[in-house]
């Protein structure tokens, strides 16, 4: 190795034995009482508090933190909003009457009426559905897609490392919603407009995010002892991976995947305010607040719940993103 | 040796002074944690008189490290002086402003901390940290420069003038920590605190270091505040020791009369495991008894004692890459052959970069040699399927360095310690348990832990679940790859026992991997010595350490802190 000249490479000069150093000084030799600093047995094992795995530990952090309460409640009445929309609103969404039109605030509709005289509120609560069905499962197909590609390219290496970046890199490089435009004007998906064609297109882009997540927790963990441990217990390298590393890289990607949930709210309302998302048989946010913009400087109020609903379900998405990463940050844990 | 007091240029001003230069009385610290307040110090006494070194020894969490950091005011944000007082030259520190201790460090107490790697900042050119400080003290004069070189220099790096236009990475360890040794030293403090200046570094270079920190603060009567681990190195180095121990001063006195005459049982356990200290390999057994008798082992009267692991003629080239297309050889085991005895202990010694661990990884068949070949149990390694190599892996196991990696932070003890049988498919779930019941017992770990997690062990204990993952397949060689380097002394020590006793009981072979030659004579049976990929000597452990034959042994023997101490 073309290493610098140290001067630890000179061999030291062979010296004496070393006598240690007197001090010309007197030094009390002071020993404190044993009743003090009682002695304790050497590495004594304390069995006082609760066992608890990485995710107990996480748990019961999370459980005194104020955003995740916040954010998890919200979540829950998102959720449940957008499986028993009768639940909460009494009134139809479609049952719309031209007379009511731009009307305001009347009892029994709360947040009054929009261009097509329907009830925005009912729209609002009926909105959800489509929203949530279109997160959750565009989050579930890129984690799994993601995820796969990214654990398989950070544990293998070399050519399959190589071809999976690149491969991902293409997409990372298109803008989400540039490319998804185009996806959405394919025949394919234009003529069968539903919130899947929709999933389909956002997991098309956002696999990578989650690729390069995954792999980088992968490279980082497939190294550790304790994988070359299992390795040299005899446990096969795909073995190893699925026992070991894995496990020990899902913390960041679940943190990443909460977040992204909420922009692939956004990025569905988005393509539903272009016109290019969900069909305008499906009631939606996006779809709504692209109908109110017509009567944005008149009536803002129609057009303000269906945007507030979606904000508050993105936010509390991220909330919910920031408190899993206080909870399972690995500095915190050893 | 009596301390140098003639300074050049009279900043130990009134050197016979009877007055201390840092005296701490009954200090007291703690720590405000999620969990309630540490008391991390509790009534620490300690005297430092001008041009004095005065060492602190303690194991990781005895707050030695707090103690002295709170001279110099650098507590971490979460930490407090909750009591007693800090006195440096007769003014009390303890409640002192930081603009204060802005203007004591650096010209009045000096610091060397721990990690050479990650103490200088890697952007940054070498002279420009050193004259960083110069300037902050308003030192740096006319030709800074030309100040720097004198400064770097002084600590003993040659060239300095060249050096000091380089950076960190182009250093090699001790070189940084010259480096931060001459940083420390630049402003002439009259005391320098030194956090386990070389305890990353290899004894060699650890040695020249600490005599060239002596050279210098002598020569400029600087007190020395030495942090340390290490009781050998303490007393060697030191006028004055001082122990302490869960966060308590315990014992402190003259360096050599606590060494030779430990009034504290804590002091006594200390002196008792310190591997610098020992004179002989841990407990007799059967094995060194008998070898006792015939001390020079001839291969042809081995008949006893088969071989088990031959390692012949064993190379490992690796390819360096250098730019686009173009490699380079590095060639990190070369030539290699030595064999293990069943039932015995062989040491592989060597500092960083001798390639011991690379030959540790191609006998666990975790990287394959370029040449040369592996025999165990008579049995040639090369070019097995996997079916045999899977059969090979209950009988070879290793145990990691760092106990903080080598168990998966996921798993409890109880899994950690069922997964080999769990891949081997031995027994069912009720056999298991009982087996990982009396694993733990080997190890001396109370079974009500095996519900629990890594992160709620110490690096000891969990060294202890690694043995006992180890032991569970009942494999006939261990290789230990530096299995006790990141462990406090007495934690060692009751490794290292362990250790010993399941070899007599469960007649296990190890391999034993590391860079410390005072472990390996409380250990091994026979040592091979490396340095730079090659073996350098090879023989039984008596005759190495009783007559080393090659150069570069006799240099890492004397270089063992405190050997030649006890009497």
């Amino acid at each position: 190795m073309s290493e610098n000249q140290t001067p630890e490479s000179v061999t030291p000069e062979p010296r004496g034995k070393r006598e240690g150093k007197i001090s010309t000084r007197h030094i009390e030799h002071f020993v404190a009482p044993l009743e003090e600093t009682p002695l304790q047995d050497i590495d004594k094992v304390s069995i006082g508090s609760e066992p608890l795995s990485m995710w107990a530990e996480a748990w019961r952090s999370l459980r005194k933190n104020p955003l995740f309460i916040i954010s998890t409640l919200l979540i829950l009445l998102v959720i449940l909003v957008s499986i028993f929309p009768q639940w909460f609103s009494s009134t139809s969404p479609t049952a719309c009457s031209l007379e009511n039109a731009r009307e305001g605030r009347a009892p029994g509709h709360i947040m009054g009426f929009n261009f097509q005289g329907c009830d925005v509120y009912a729209r609002v609560i009926y909105g959800a559905r489509a929203s949530v069905i279109v997160g959750v499962f565009t989050t579930i197909f890129v984690v799994i897609i993601g995820g796969i590609m990214g654990a398989l390219a950070g544990y293998y290496g070399g050519w399959l490392d190589a071809v999976l970046a690149r491969l991902g890199d293409i997409f990372f490089a298109l803008p989400l919603i540039l490319g998804a435009i185009i996806v959405m004007q394919l025949p394919m998906f234009r003529d069968s407009r539903s919130p899947w064609t929709v999933i389909v297109t956002l997991t098309i882009f956002g696999w990578p995010q989650i690729a390069r997540i995954t792999r980088g927790a992968v490279v980082e963990n497939r190294g550790a002892d304790f994988v070359q441990a299992a390795r040299s217990l005899g446990l096969s390298k795909f073995g190893a991976l699925v026992r070991h590393v894995v496990p020990n890289s899902l913390a960041p990607v679940i943190v990443v995947a909460s977040i992204s949930l909420g922009t692939y709210i956004v990025a569905e309302a988005t393509l539903s305010y272009l016109g290019l998302g969900l069909p305008s048989s499906v009631m939606s946010w996006g779809n709504d607040i692209s109908a109110s913009q017509i009567s944005v400087r008149n009536n803002p109020s129609i057009l303000f719940w269906p945007a507030a609903a979606l904000s508050i379900t993105v936010l509390s998405f991220i909330m919910l993103g920031d408190a899993l990463r206080d909870a399972l940050d690995p500095k915190a844990r050893r | 040796m009596s301390t140098n007091n003639e300074s050049k240029d009279g900043f130990a001003m009134n050197p016979n002074d009877d007055r201390p230069l840092l005296e701490i009385k009954n200090l007291a610290i703690s720590f405000s944690t999620p969990g309630g307040p540490v008391n991390a110090v509790r009534n620490a006494n300690l005297t430092v008189m001008p041009g004095e070194t005065v060492a602190i020894v303690g194991e990781s969490g005895s707050g030695k490290s707090t103690t002295a950091l709170a001279a110099i005011g650098l507590l971490p944000g979460n930490g407090k002086v909750t009591g007693g007082q800090i006195l440096f030259d007769g003014e009390d520190l303890s409640k002192a402003s930081e603009k204060r201790f802005i203007e004591l460090r650096g010209n009045h107490i000096g610091m060397v901390p721990q990690d050479p790697m990650s103490n200088l900042n890697p952007v940054w050119k070498i002279g420009f940290q050193v004259k960083e400080t110069l300037k902050a003290n308003g030192l740096a004069g006319k030709d800074p420069n030309g100040r720097v070189a004198q400064v770097l220099a002084d600590a003993g790096l040659p060239d300095a003038a060249k050096r000091a236009k380089q950076y960190p990475h182009e250093f090699s360890g001790g070189m940084r920590q010259r480096a931060l040794i001459a940083i420390g030293l630049a402003c002439r403090p009259r005391l320098l605190i030194a956090d386990e200046p070389t305890s990353a570094l290899d004894v060699t270079v650890q040695q020249q270091i600490l005599d060239h920190l002596d050279t210098m603060t002598s020569e400029l009567g600087t007190a020395v505040l030495l942090i340390t681990h290490d009781l050998g190195l303490a007393a060697e180095r030191a006028q004055k020791v001082i122990v302490m121990y869960k966060g308590q001063v315990v014992e402190s006195g003259p360096a050599l009369e606590i060494l030779r005459n430990p009034q504290h049982p804590y002091t006594q356990r200390l002196v008792a495991s310190a591997p610098s200290l020992a004179s002989k390999r841990l407990e007799s057994q059967p094995v060194e008894v008998a070898e006792g008798v015939n001390a020079v082992v001839k291969p042809d009267h081995s008949g006893a004692r088969d071989e088990i692991l031959q390692v012949k003629n064993l190379t490992k080239v690796f390819k360096i890459r250098k730019g686009l297309g173009r490699s380079e050889d590095f060639t990190a085991v070369d030539d290699v052959s030595f064999a293990v005895k069943r039932g015995t202990t062989t040491a592989i010694v060597g500092e960083s970069g001798s390639g011991k661990s690379t030959v540790a990884q191609m006998v666990l068949n975790l990287l394959k040699p370029t040449e040369g070949s592996i025999t165990f149990d008579g049995e040639e390694m090369a070019n097995r399927s996997e079916r045999e190599l899977f059969k090979f892996r209950r009988r070879v196991q290793p145990i990691f360095q760092d106990p903080y990696g080598s168990l998966d932070p996921m798993f409890s003890i109880y899994r950690t310690i069922e997964e080999p049988l769990r891949i081997h498919g031995i027994g069912d779930a009720k056999s298991r348990q009982l087996r990982v019941k009396e694993l733990l017992d080997h190890v001396a770990i109370p079974t009500a832990t095996m519900h629990r997690y890594p992160n709620e062990l110490s690096g000891g204990q969990r060294q202890r679940i690694a043995i006992a993952r180890a032991l569970a397949l009942q494999p006939e060689v261990i290789i230990c790859d530096e299995a006790v380097s990141a462990l406090d002394v007495l934690v060692q020590a009751q490794i290292l026992n362990l250790l010993n006793k399941l070899q007599e009981d469960l007649n296990l072979t190890y391999l034993f991997i590391t860079h410390d030659l005072a472990v390996v004579r409380q250990i091994a049976d026979d040592v091979c010595v490396m340095q730079k990929g090659r073996i350098v000597e090879q023989s039984t452990s008596d005759e190495v350490f009783n007559n080393p034959k090659s150069e570069y042994t006799q240099n890492l023997l004397r270089a063992i802190p405190g050997a030649s101490l006890m009497l």
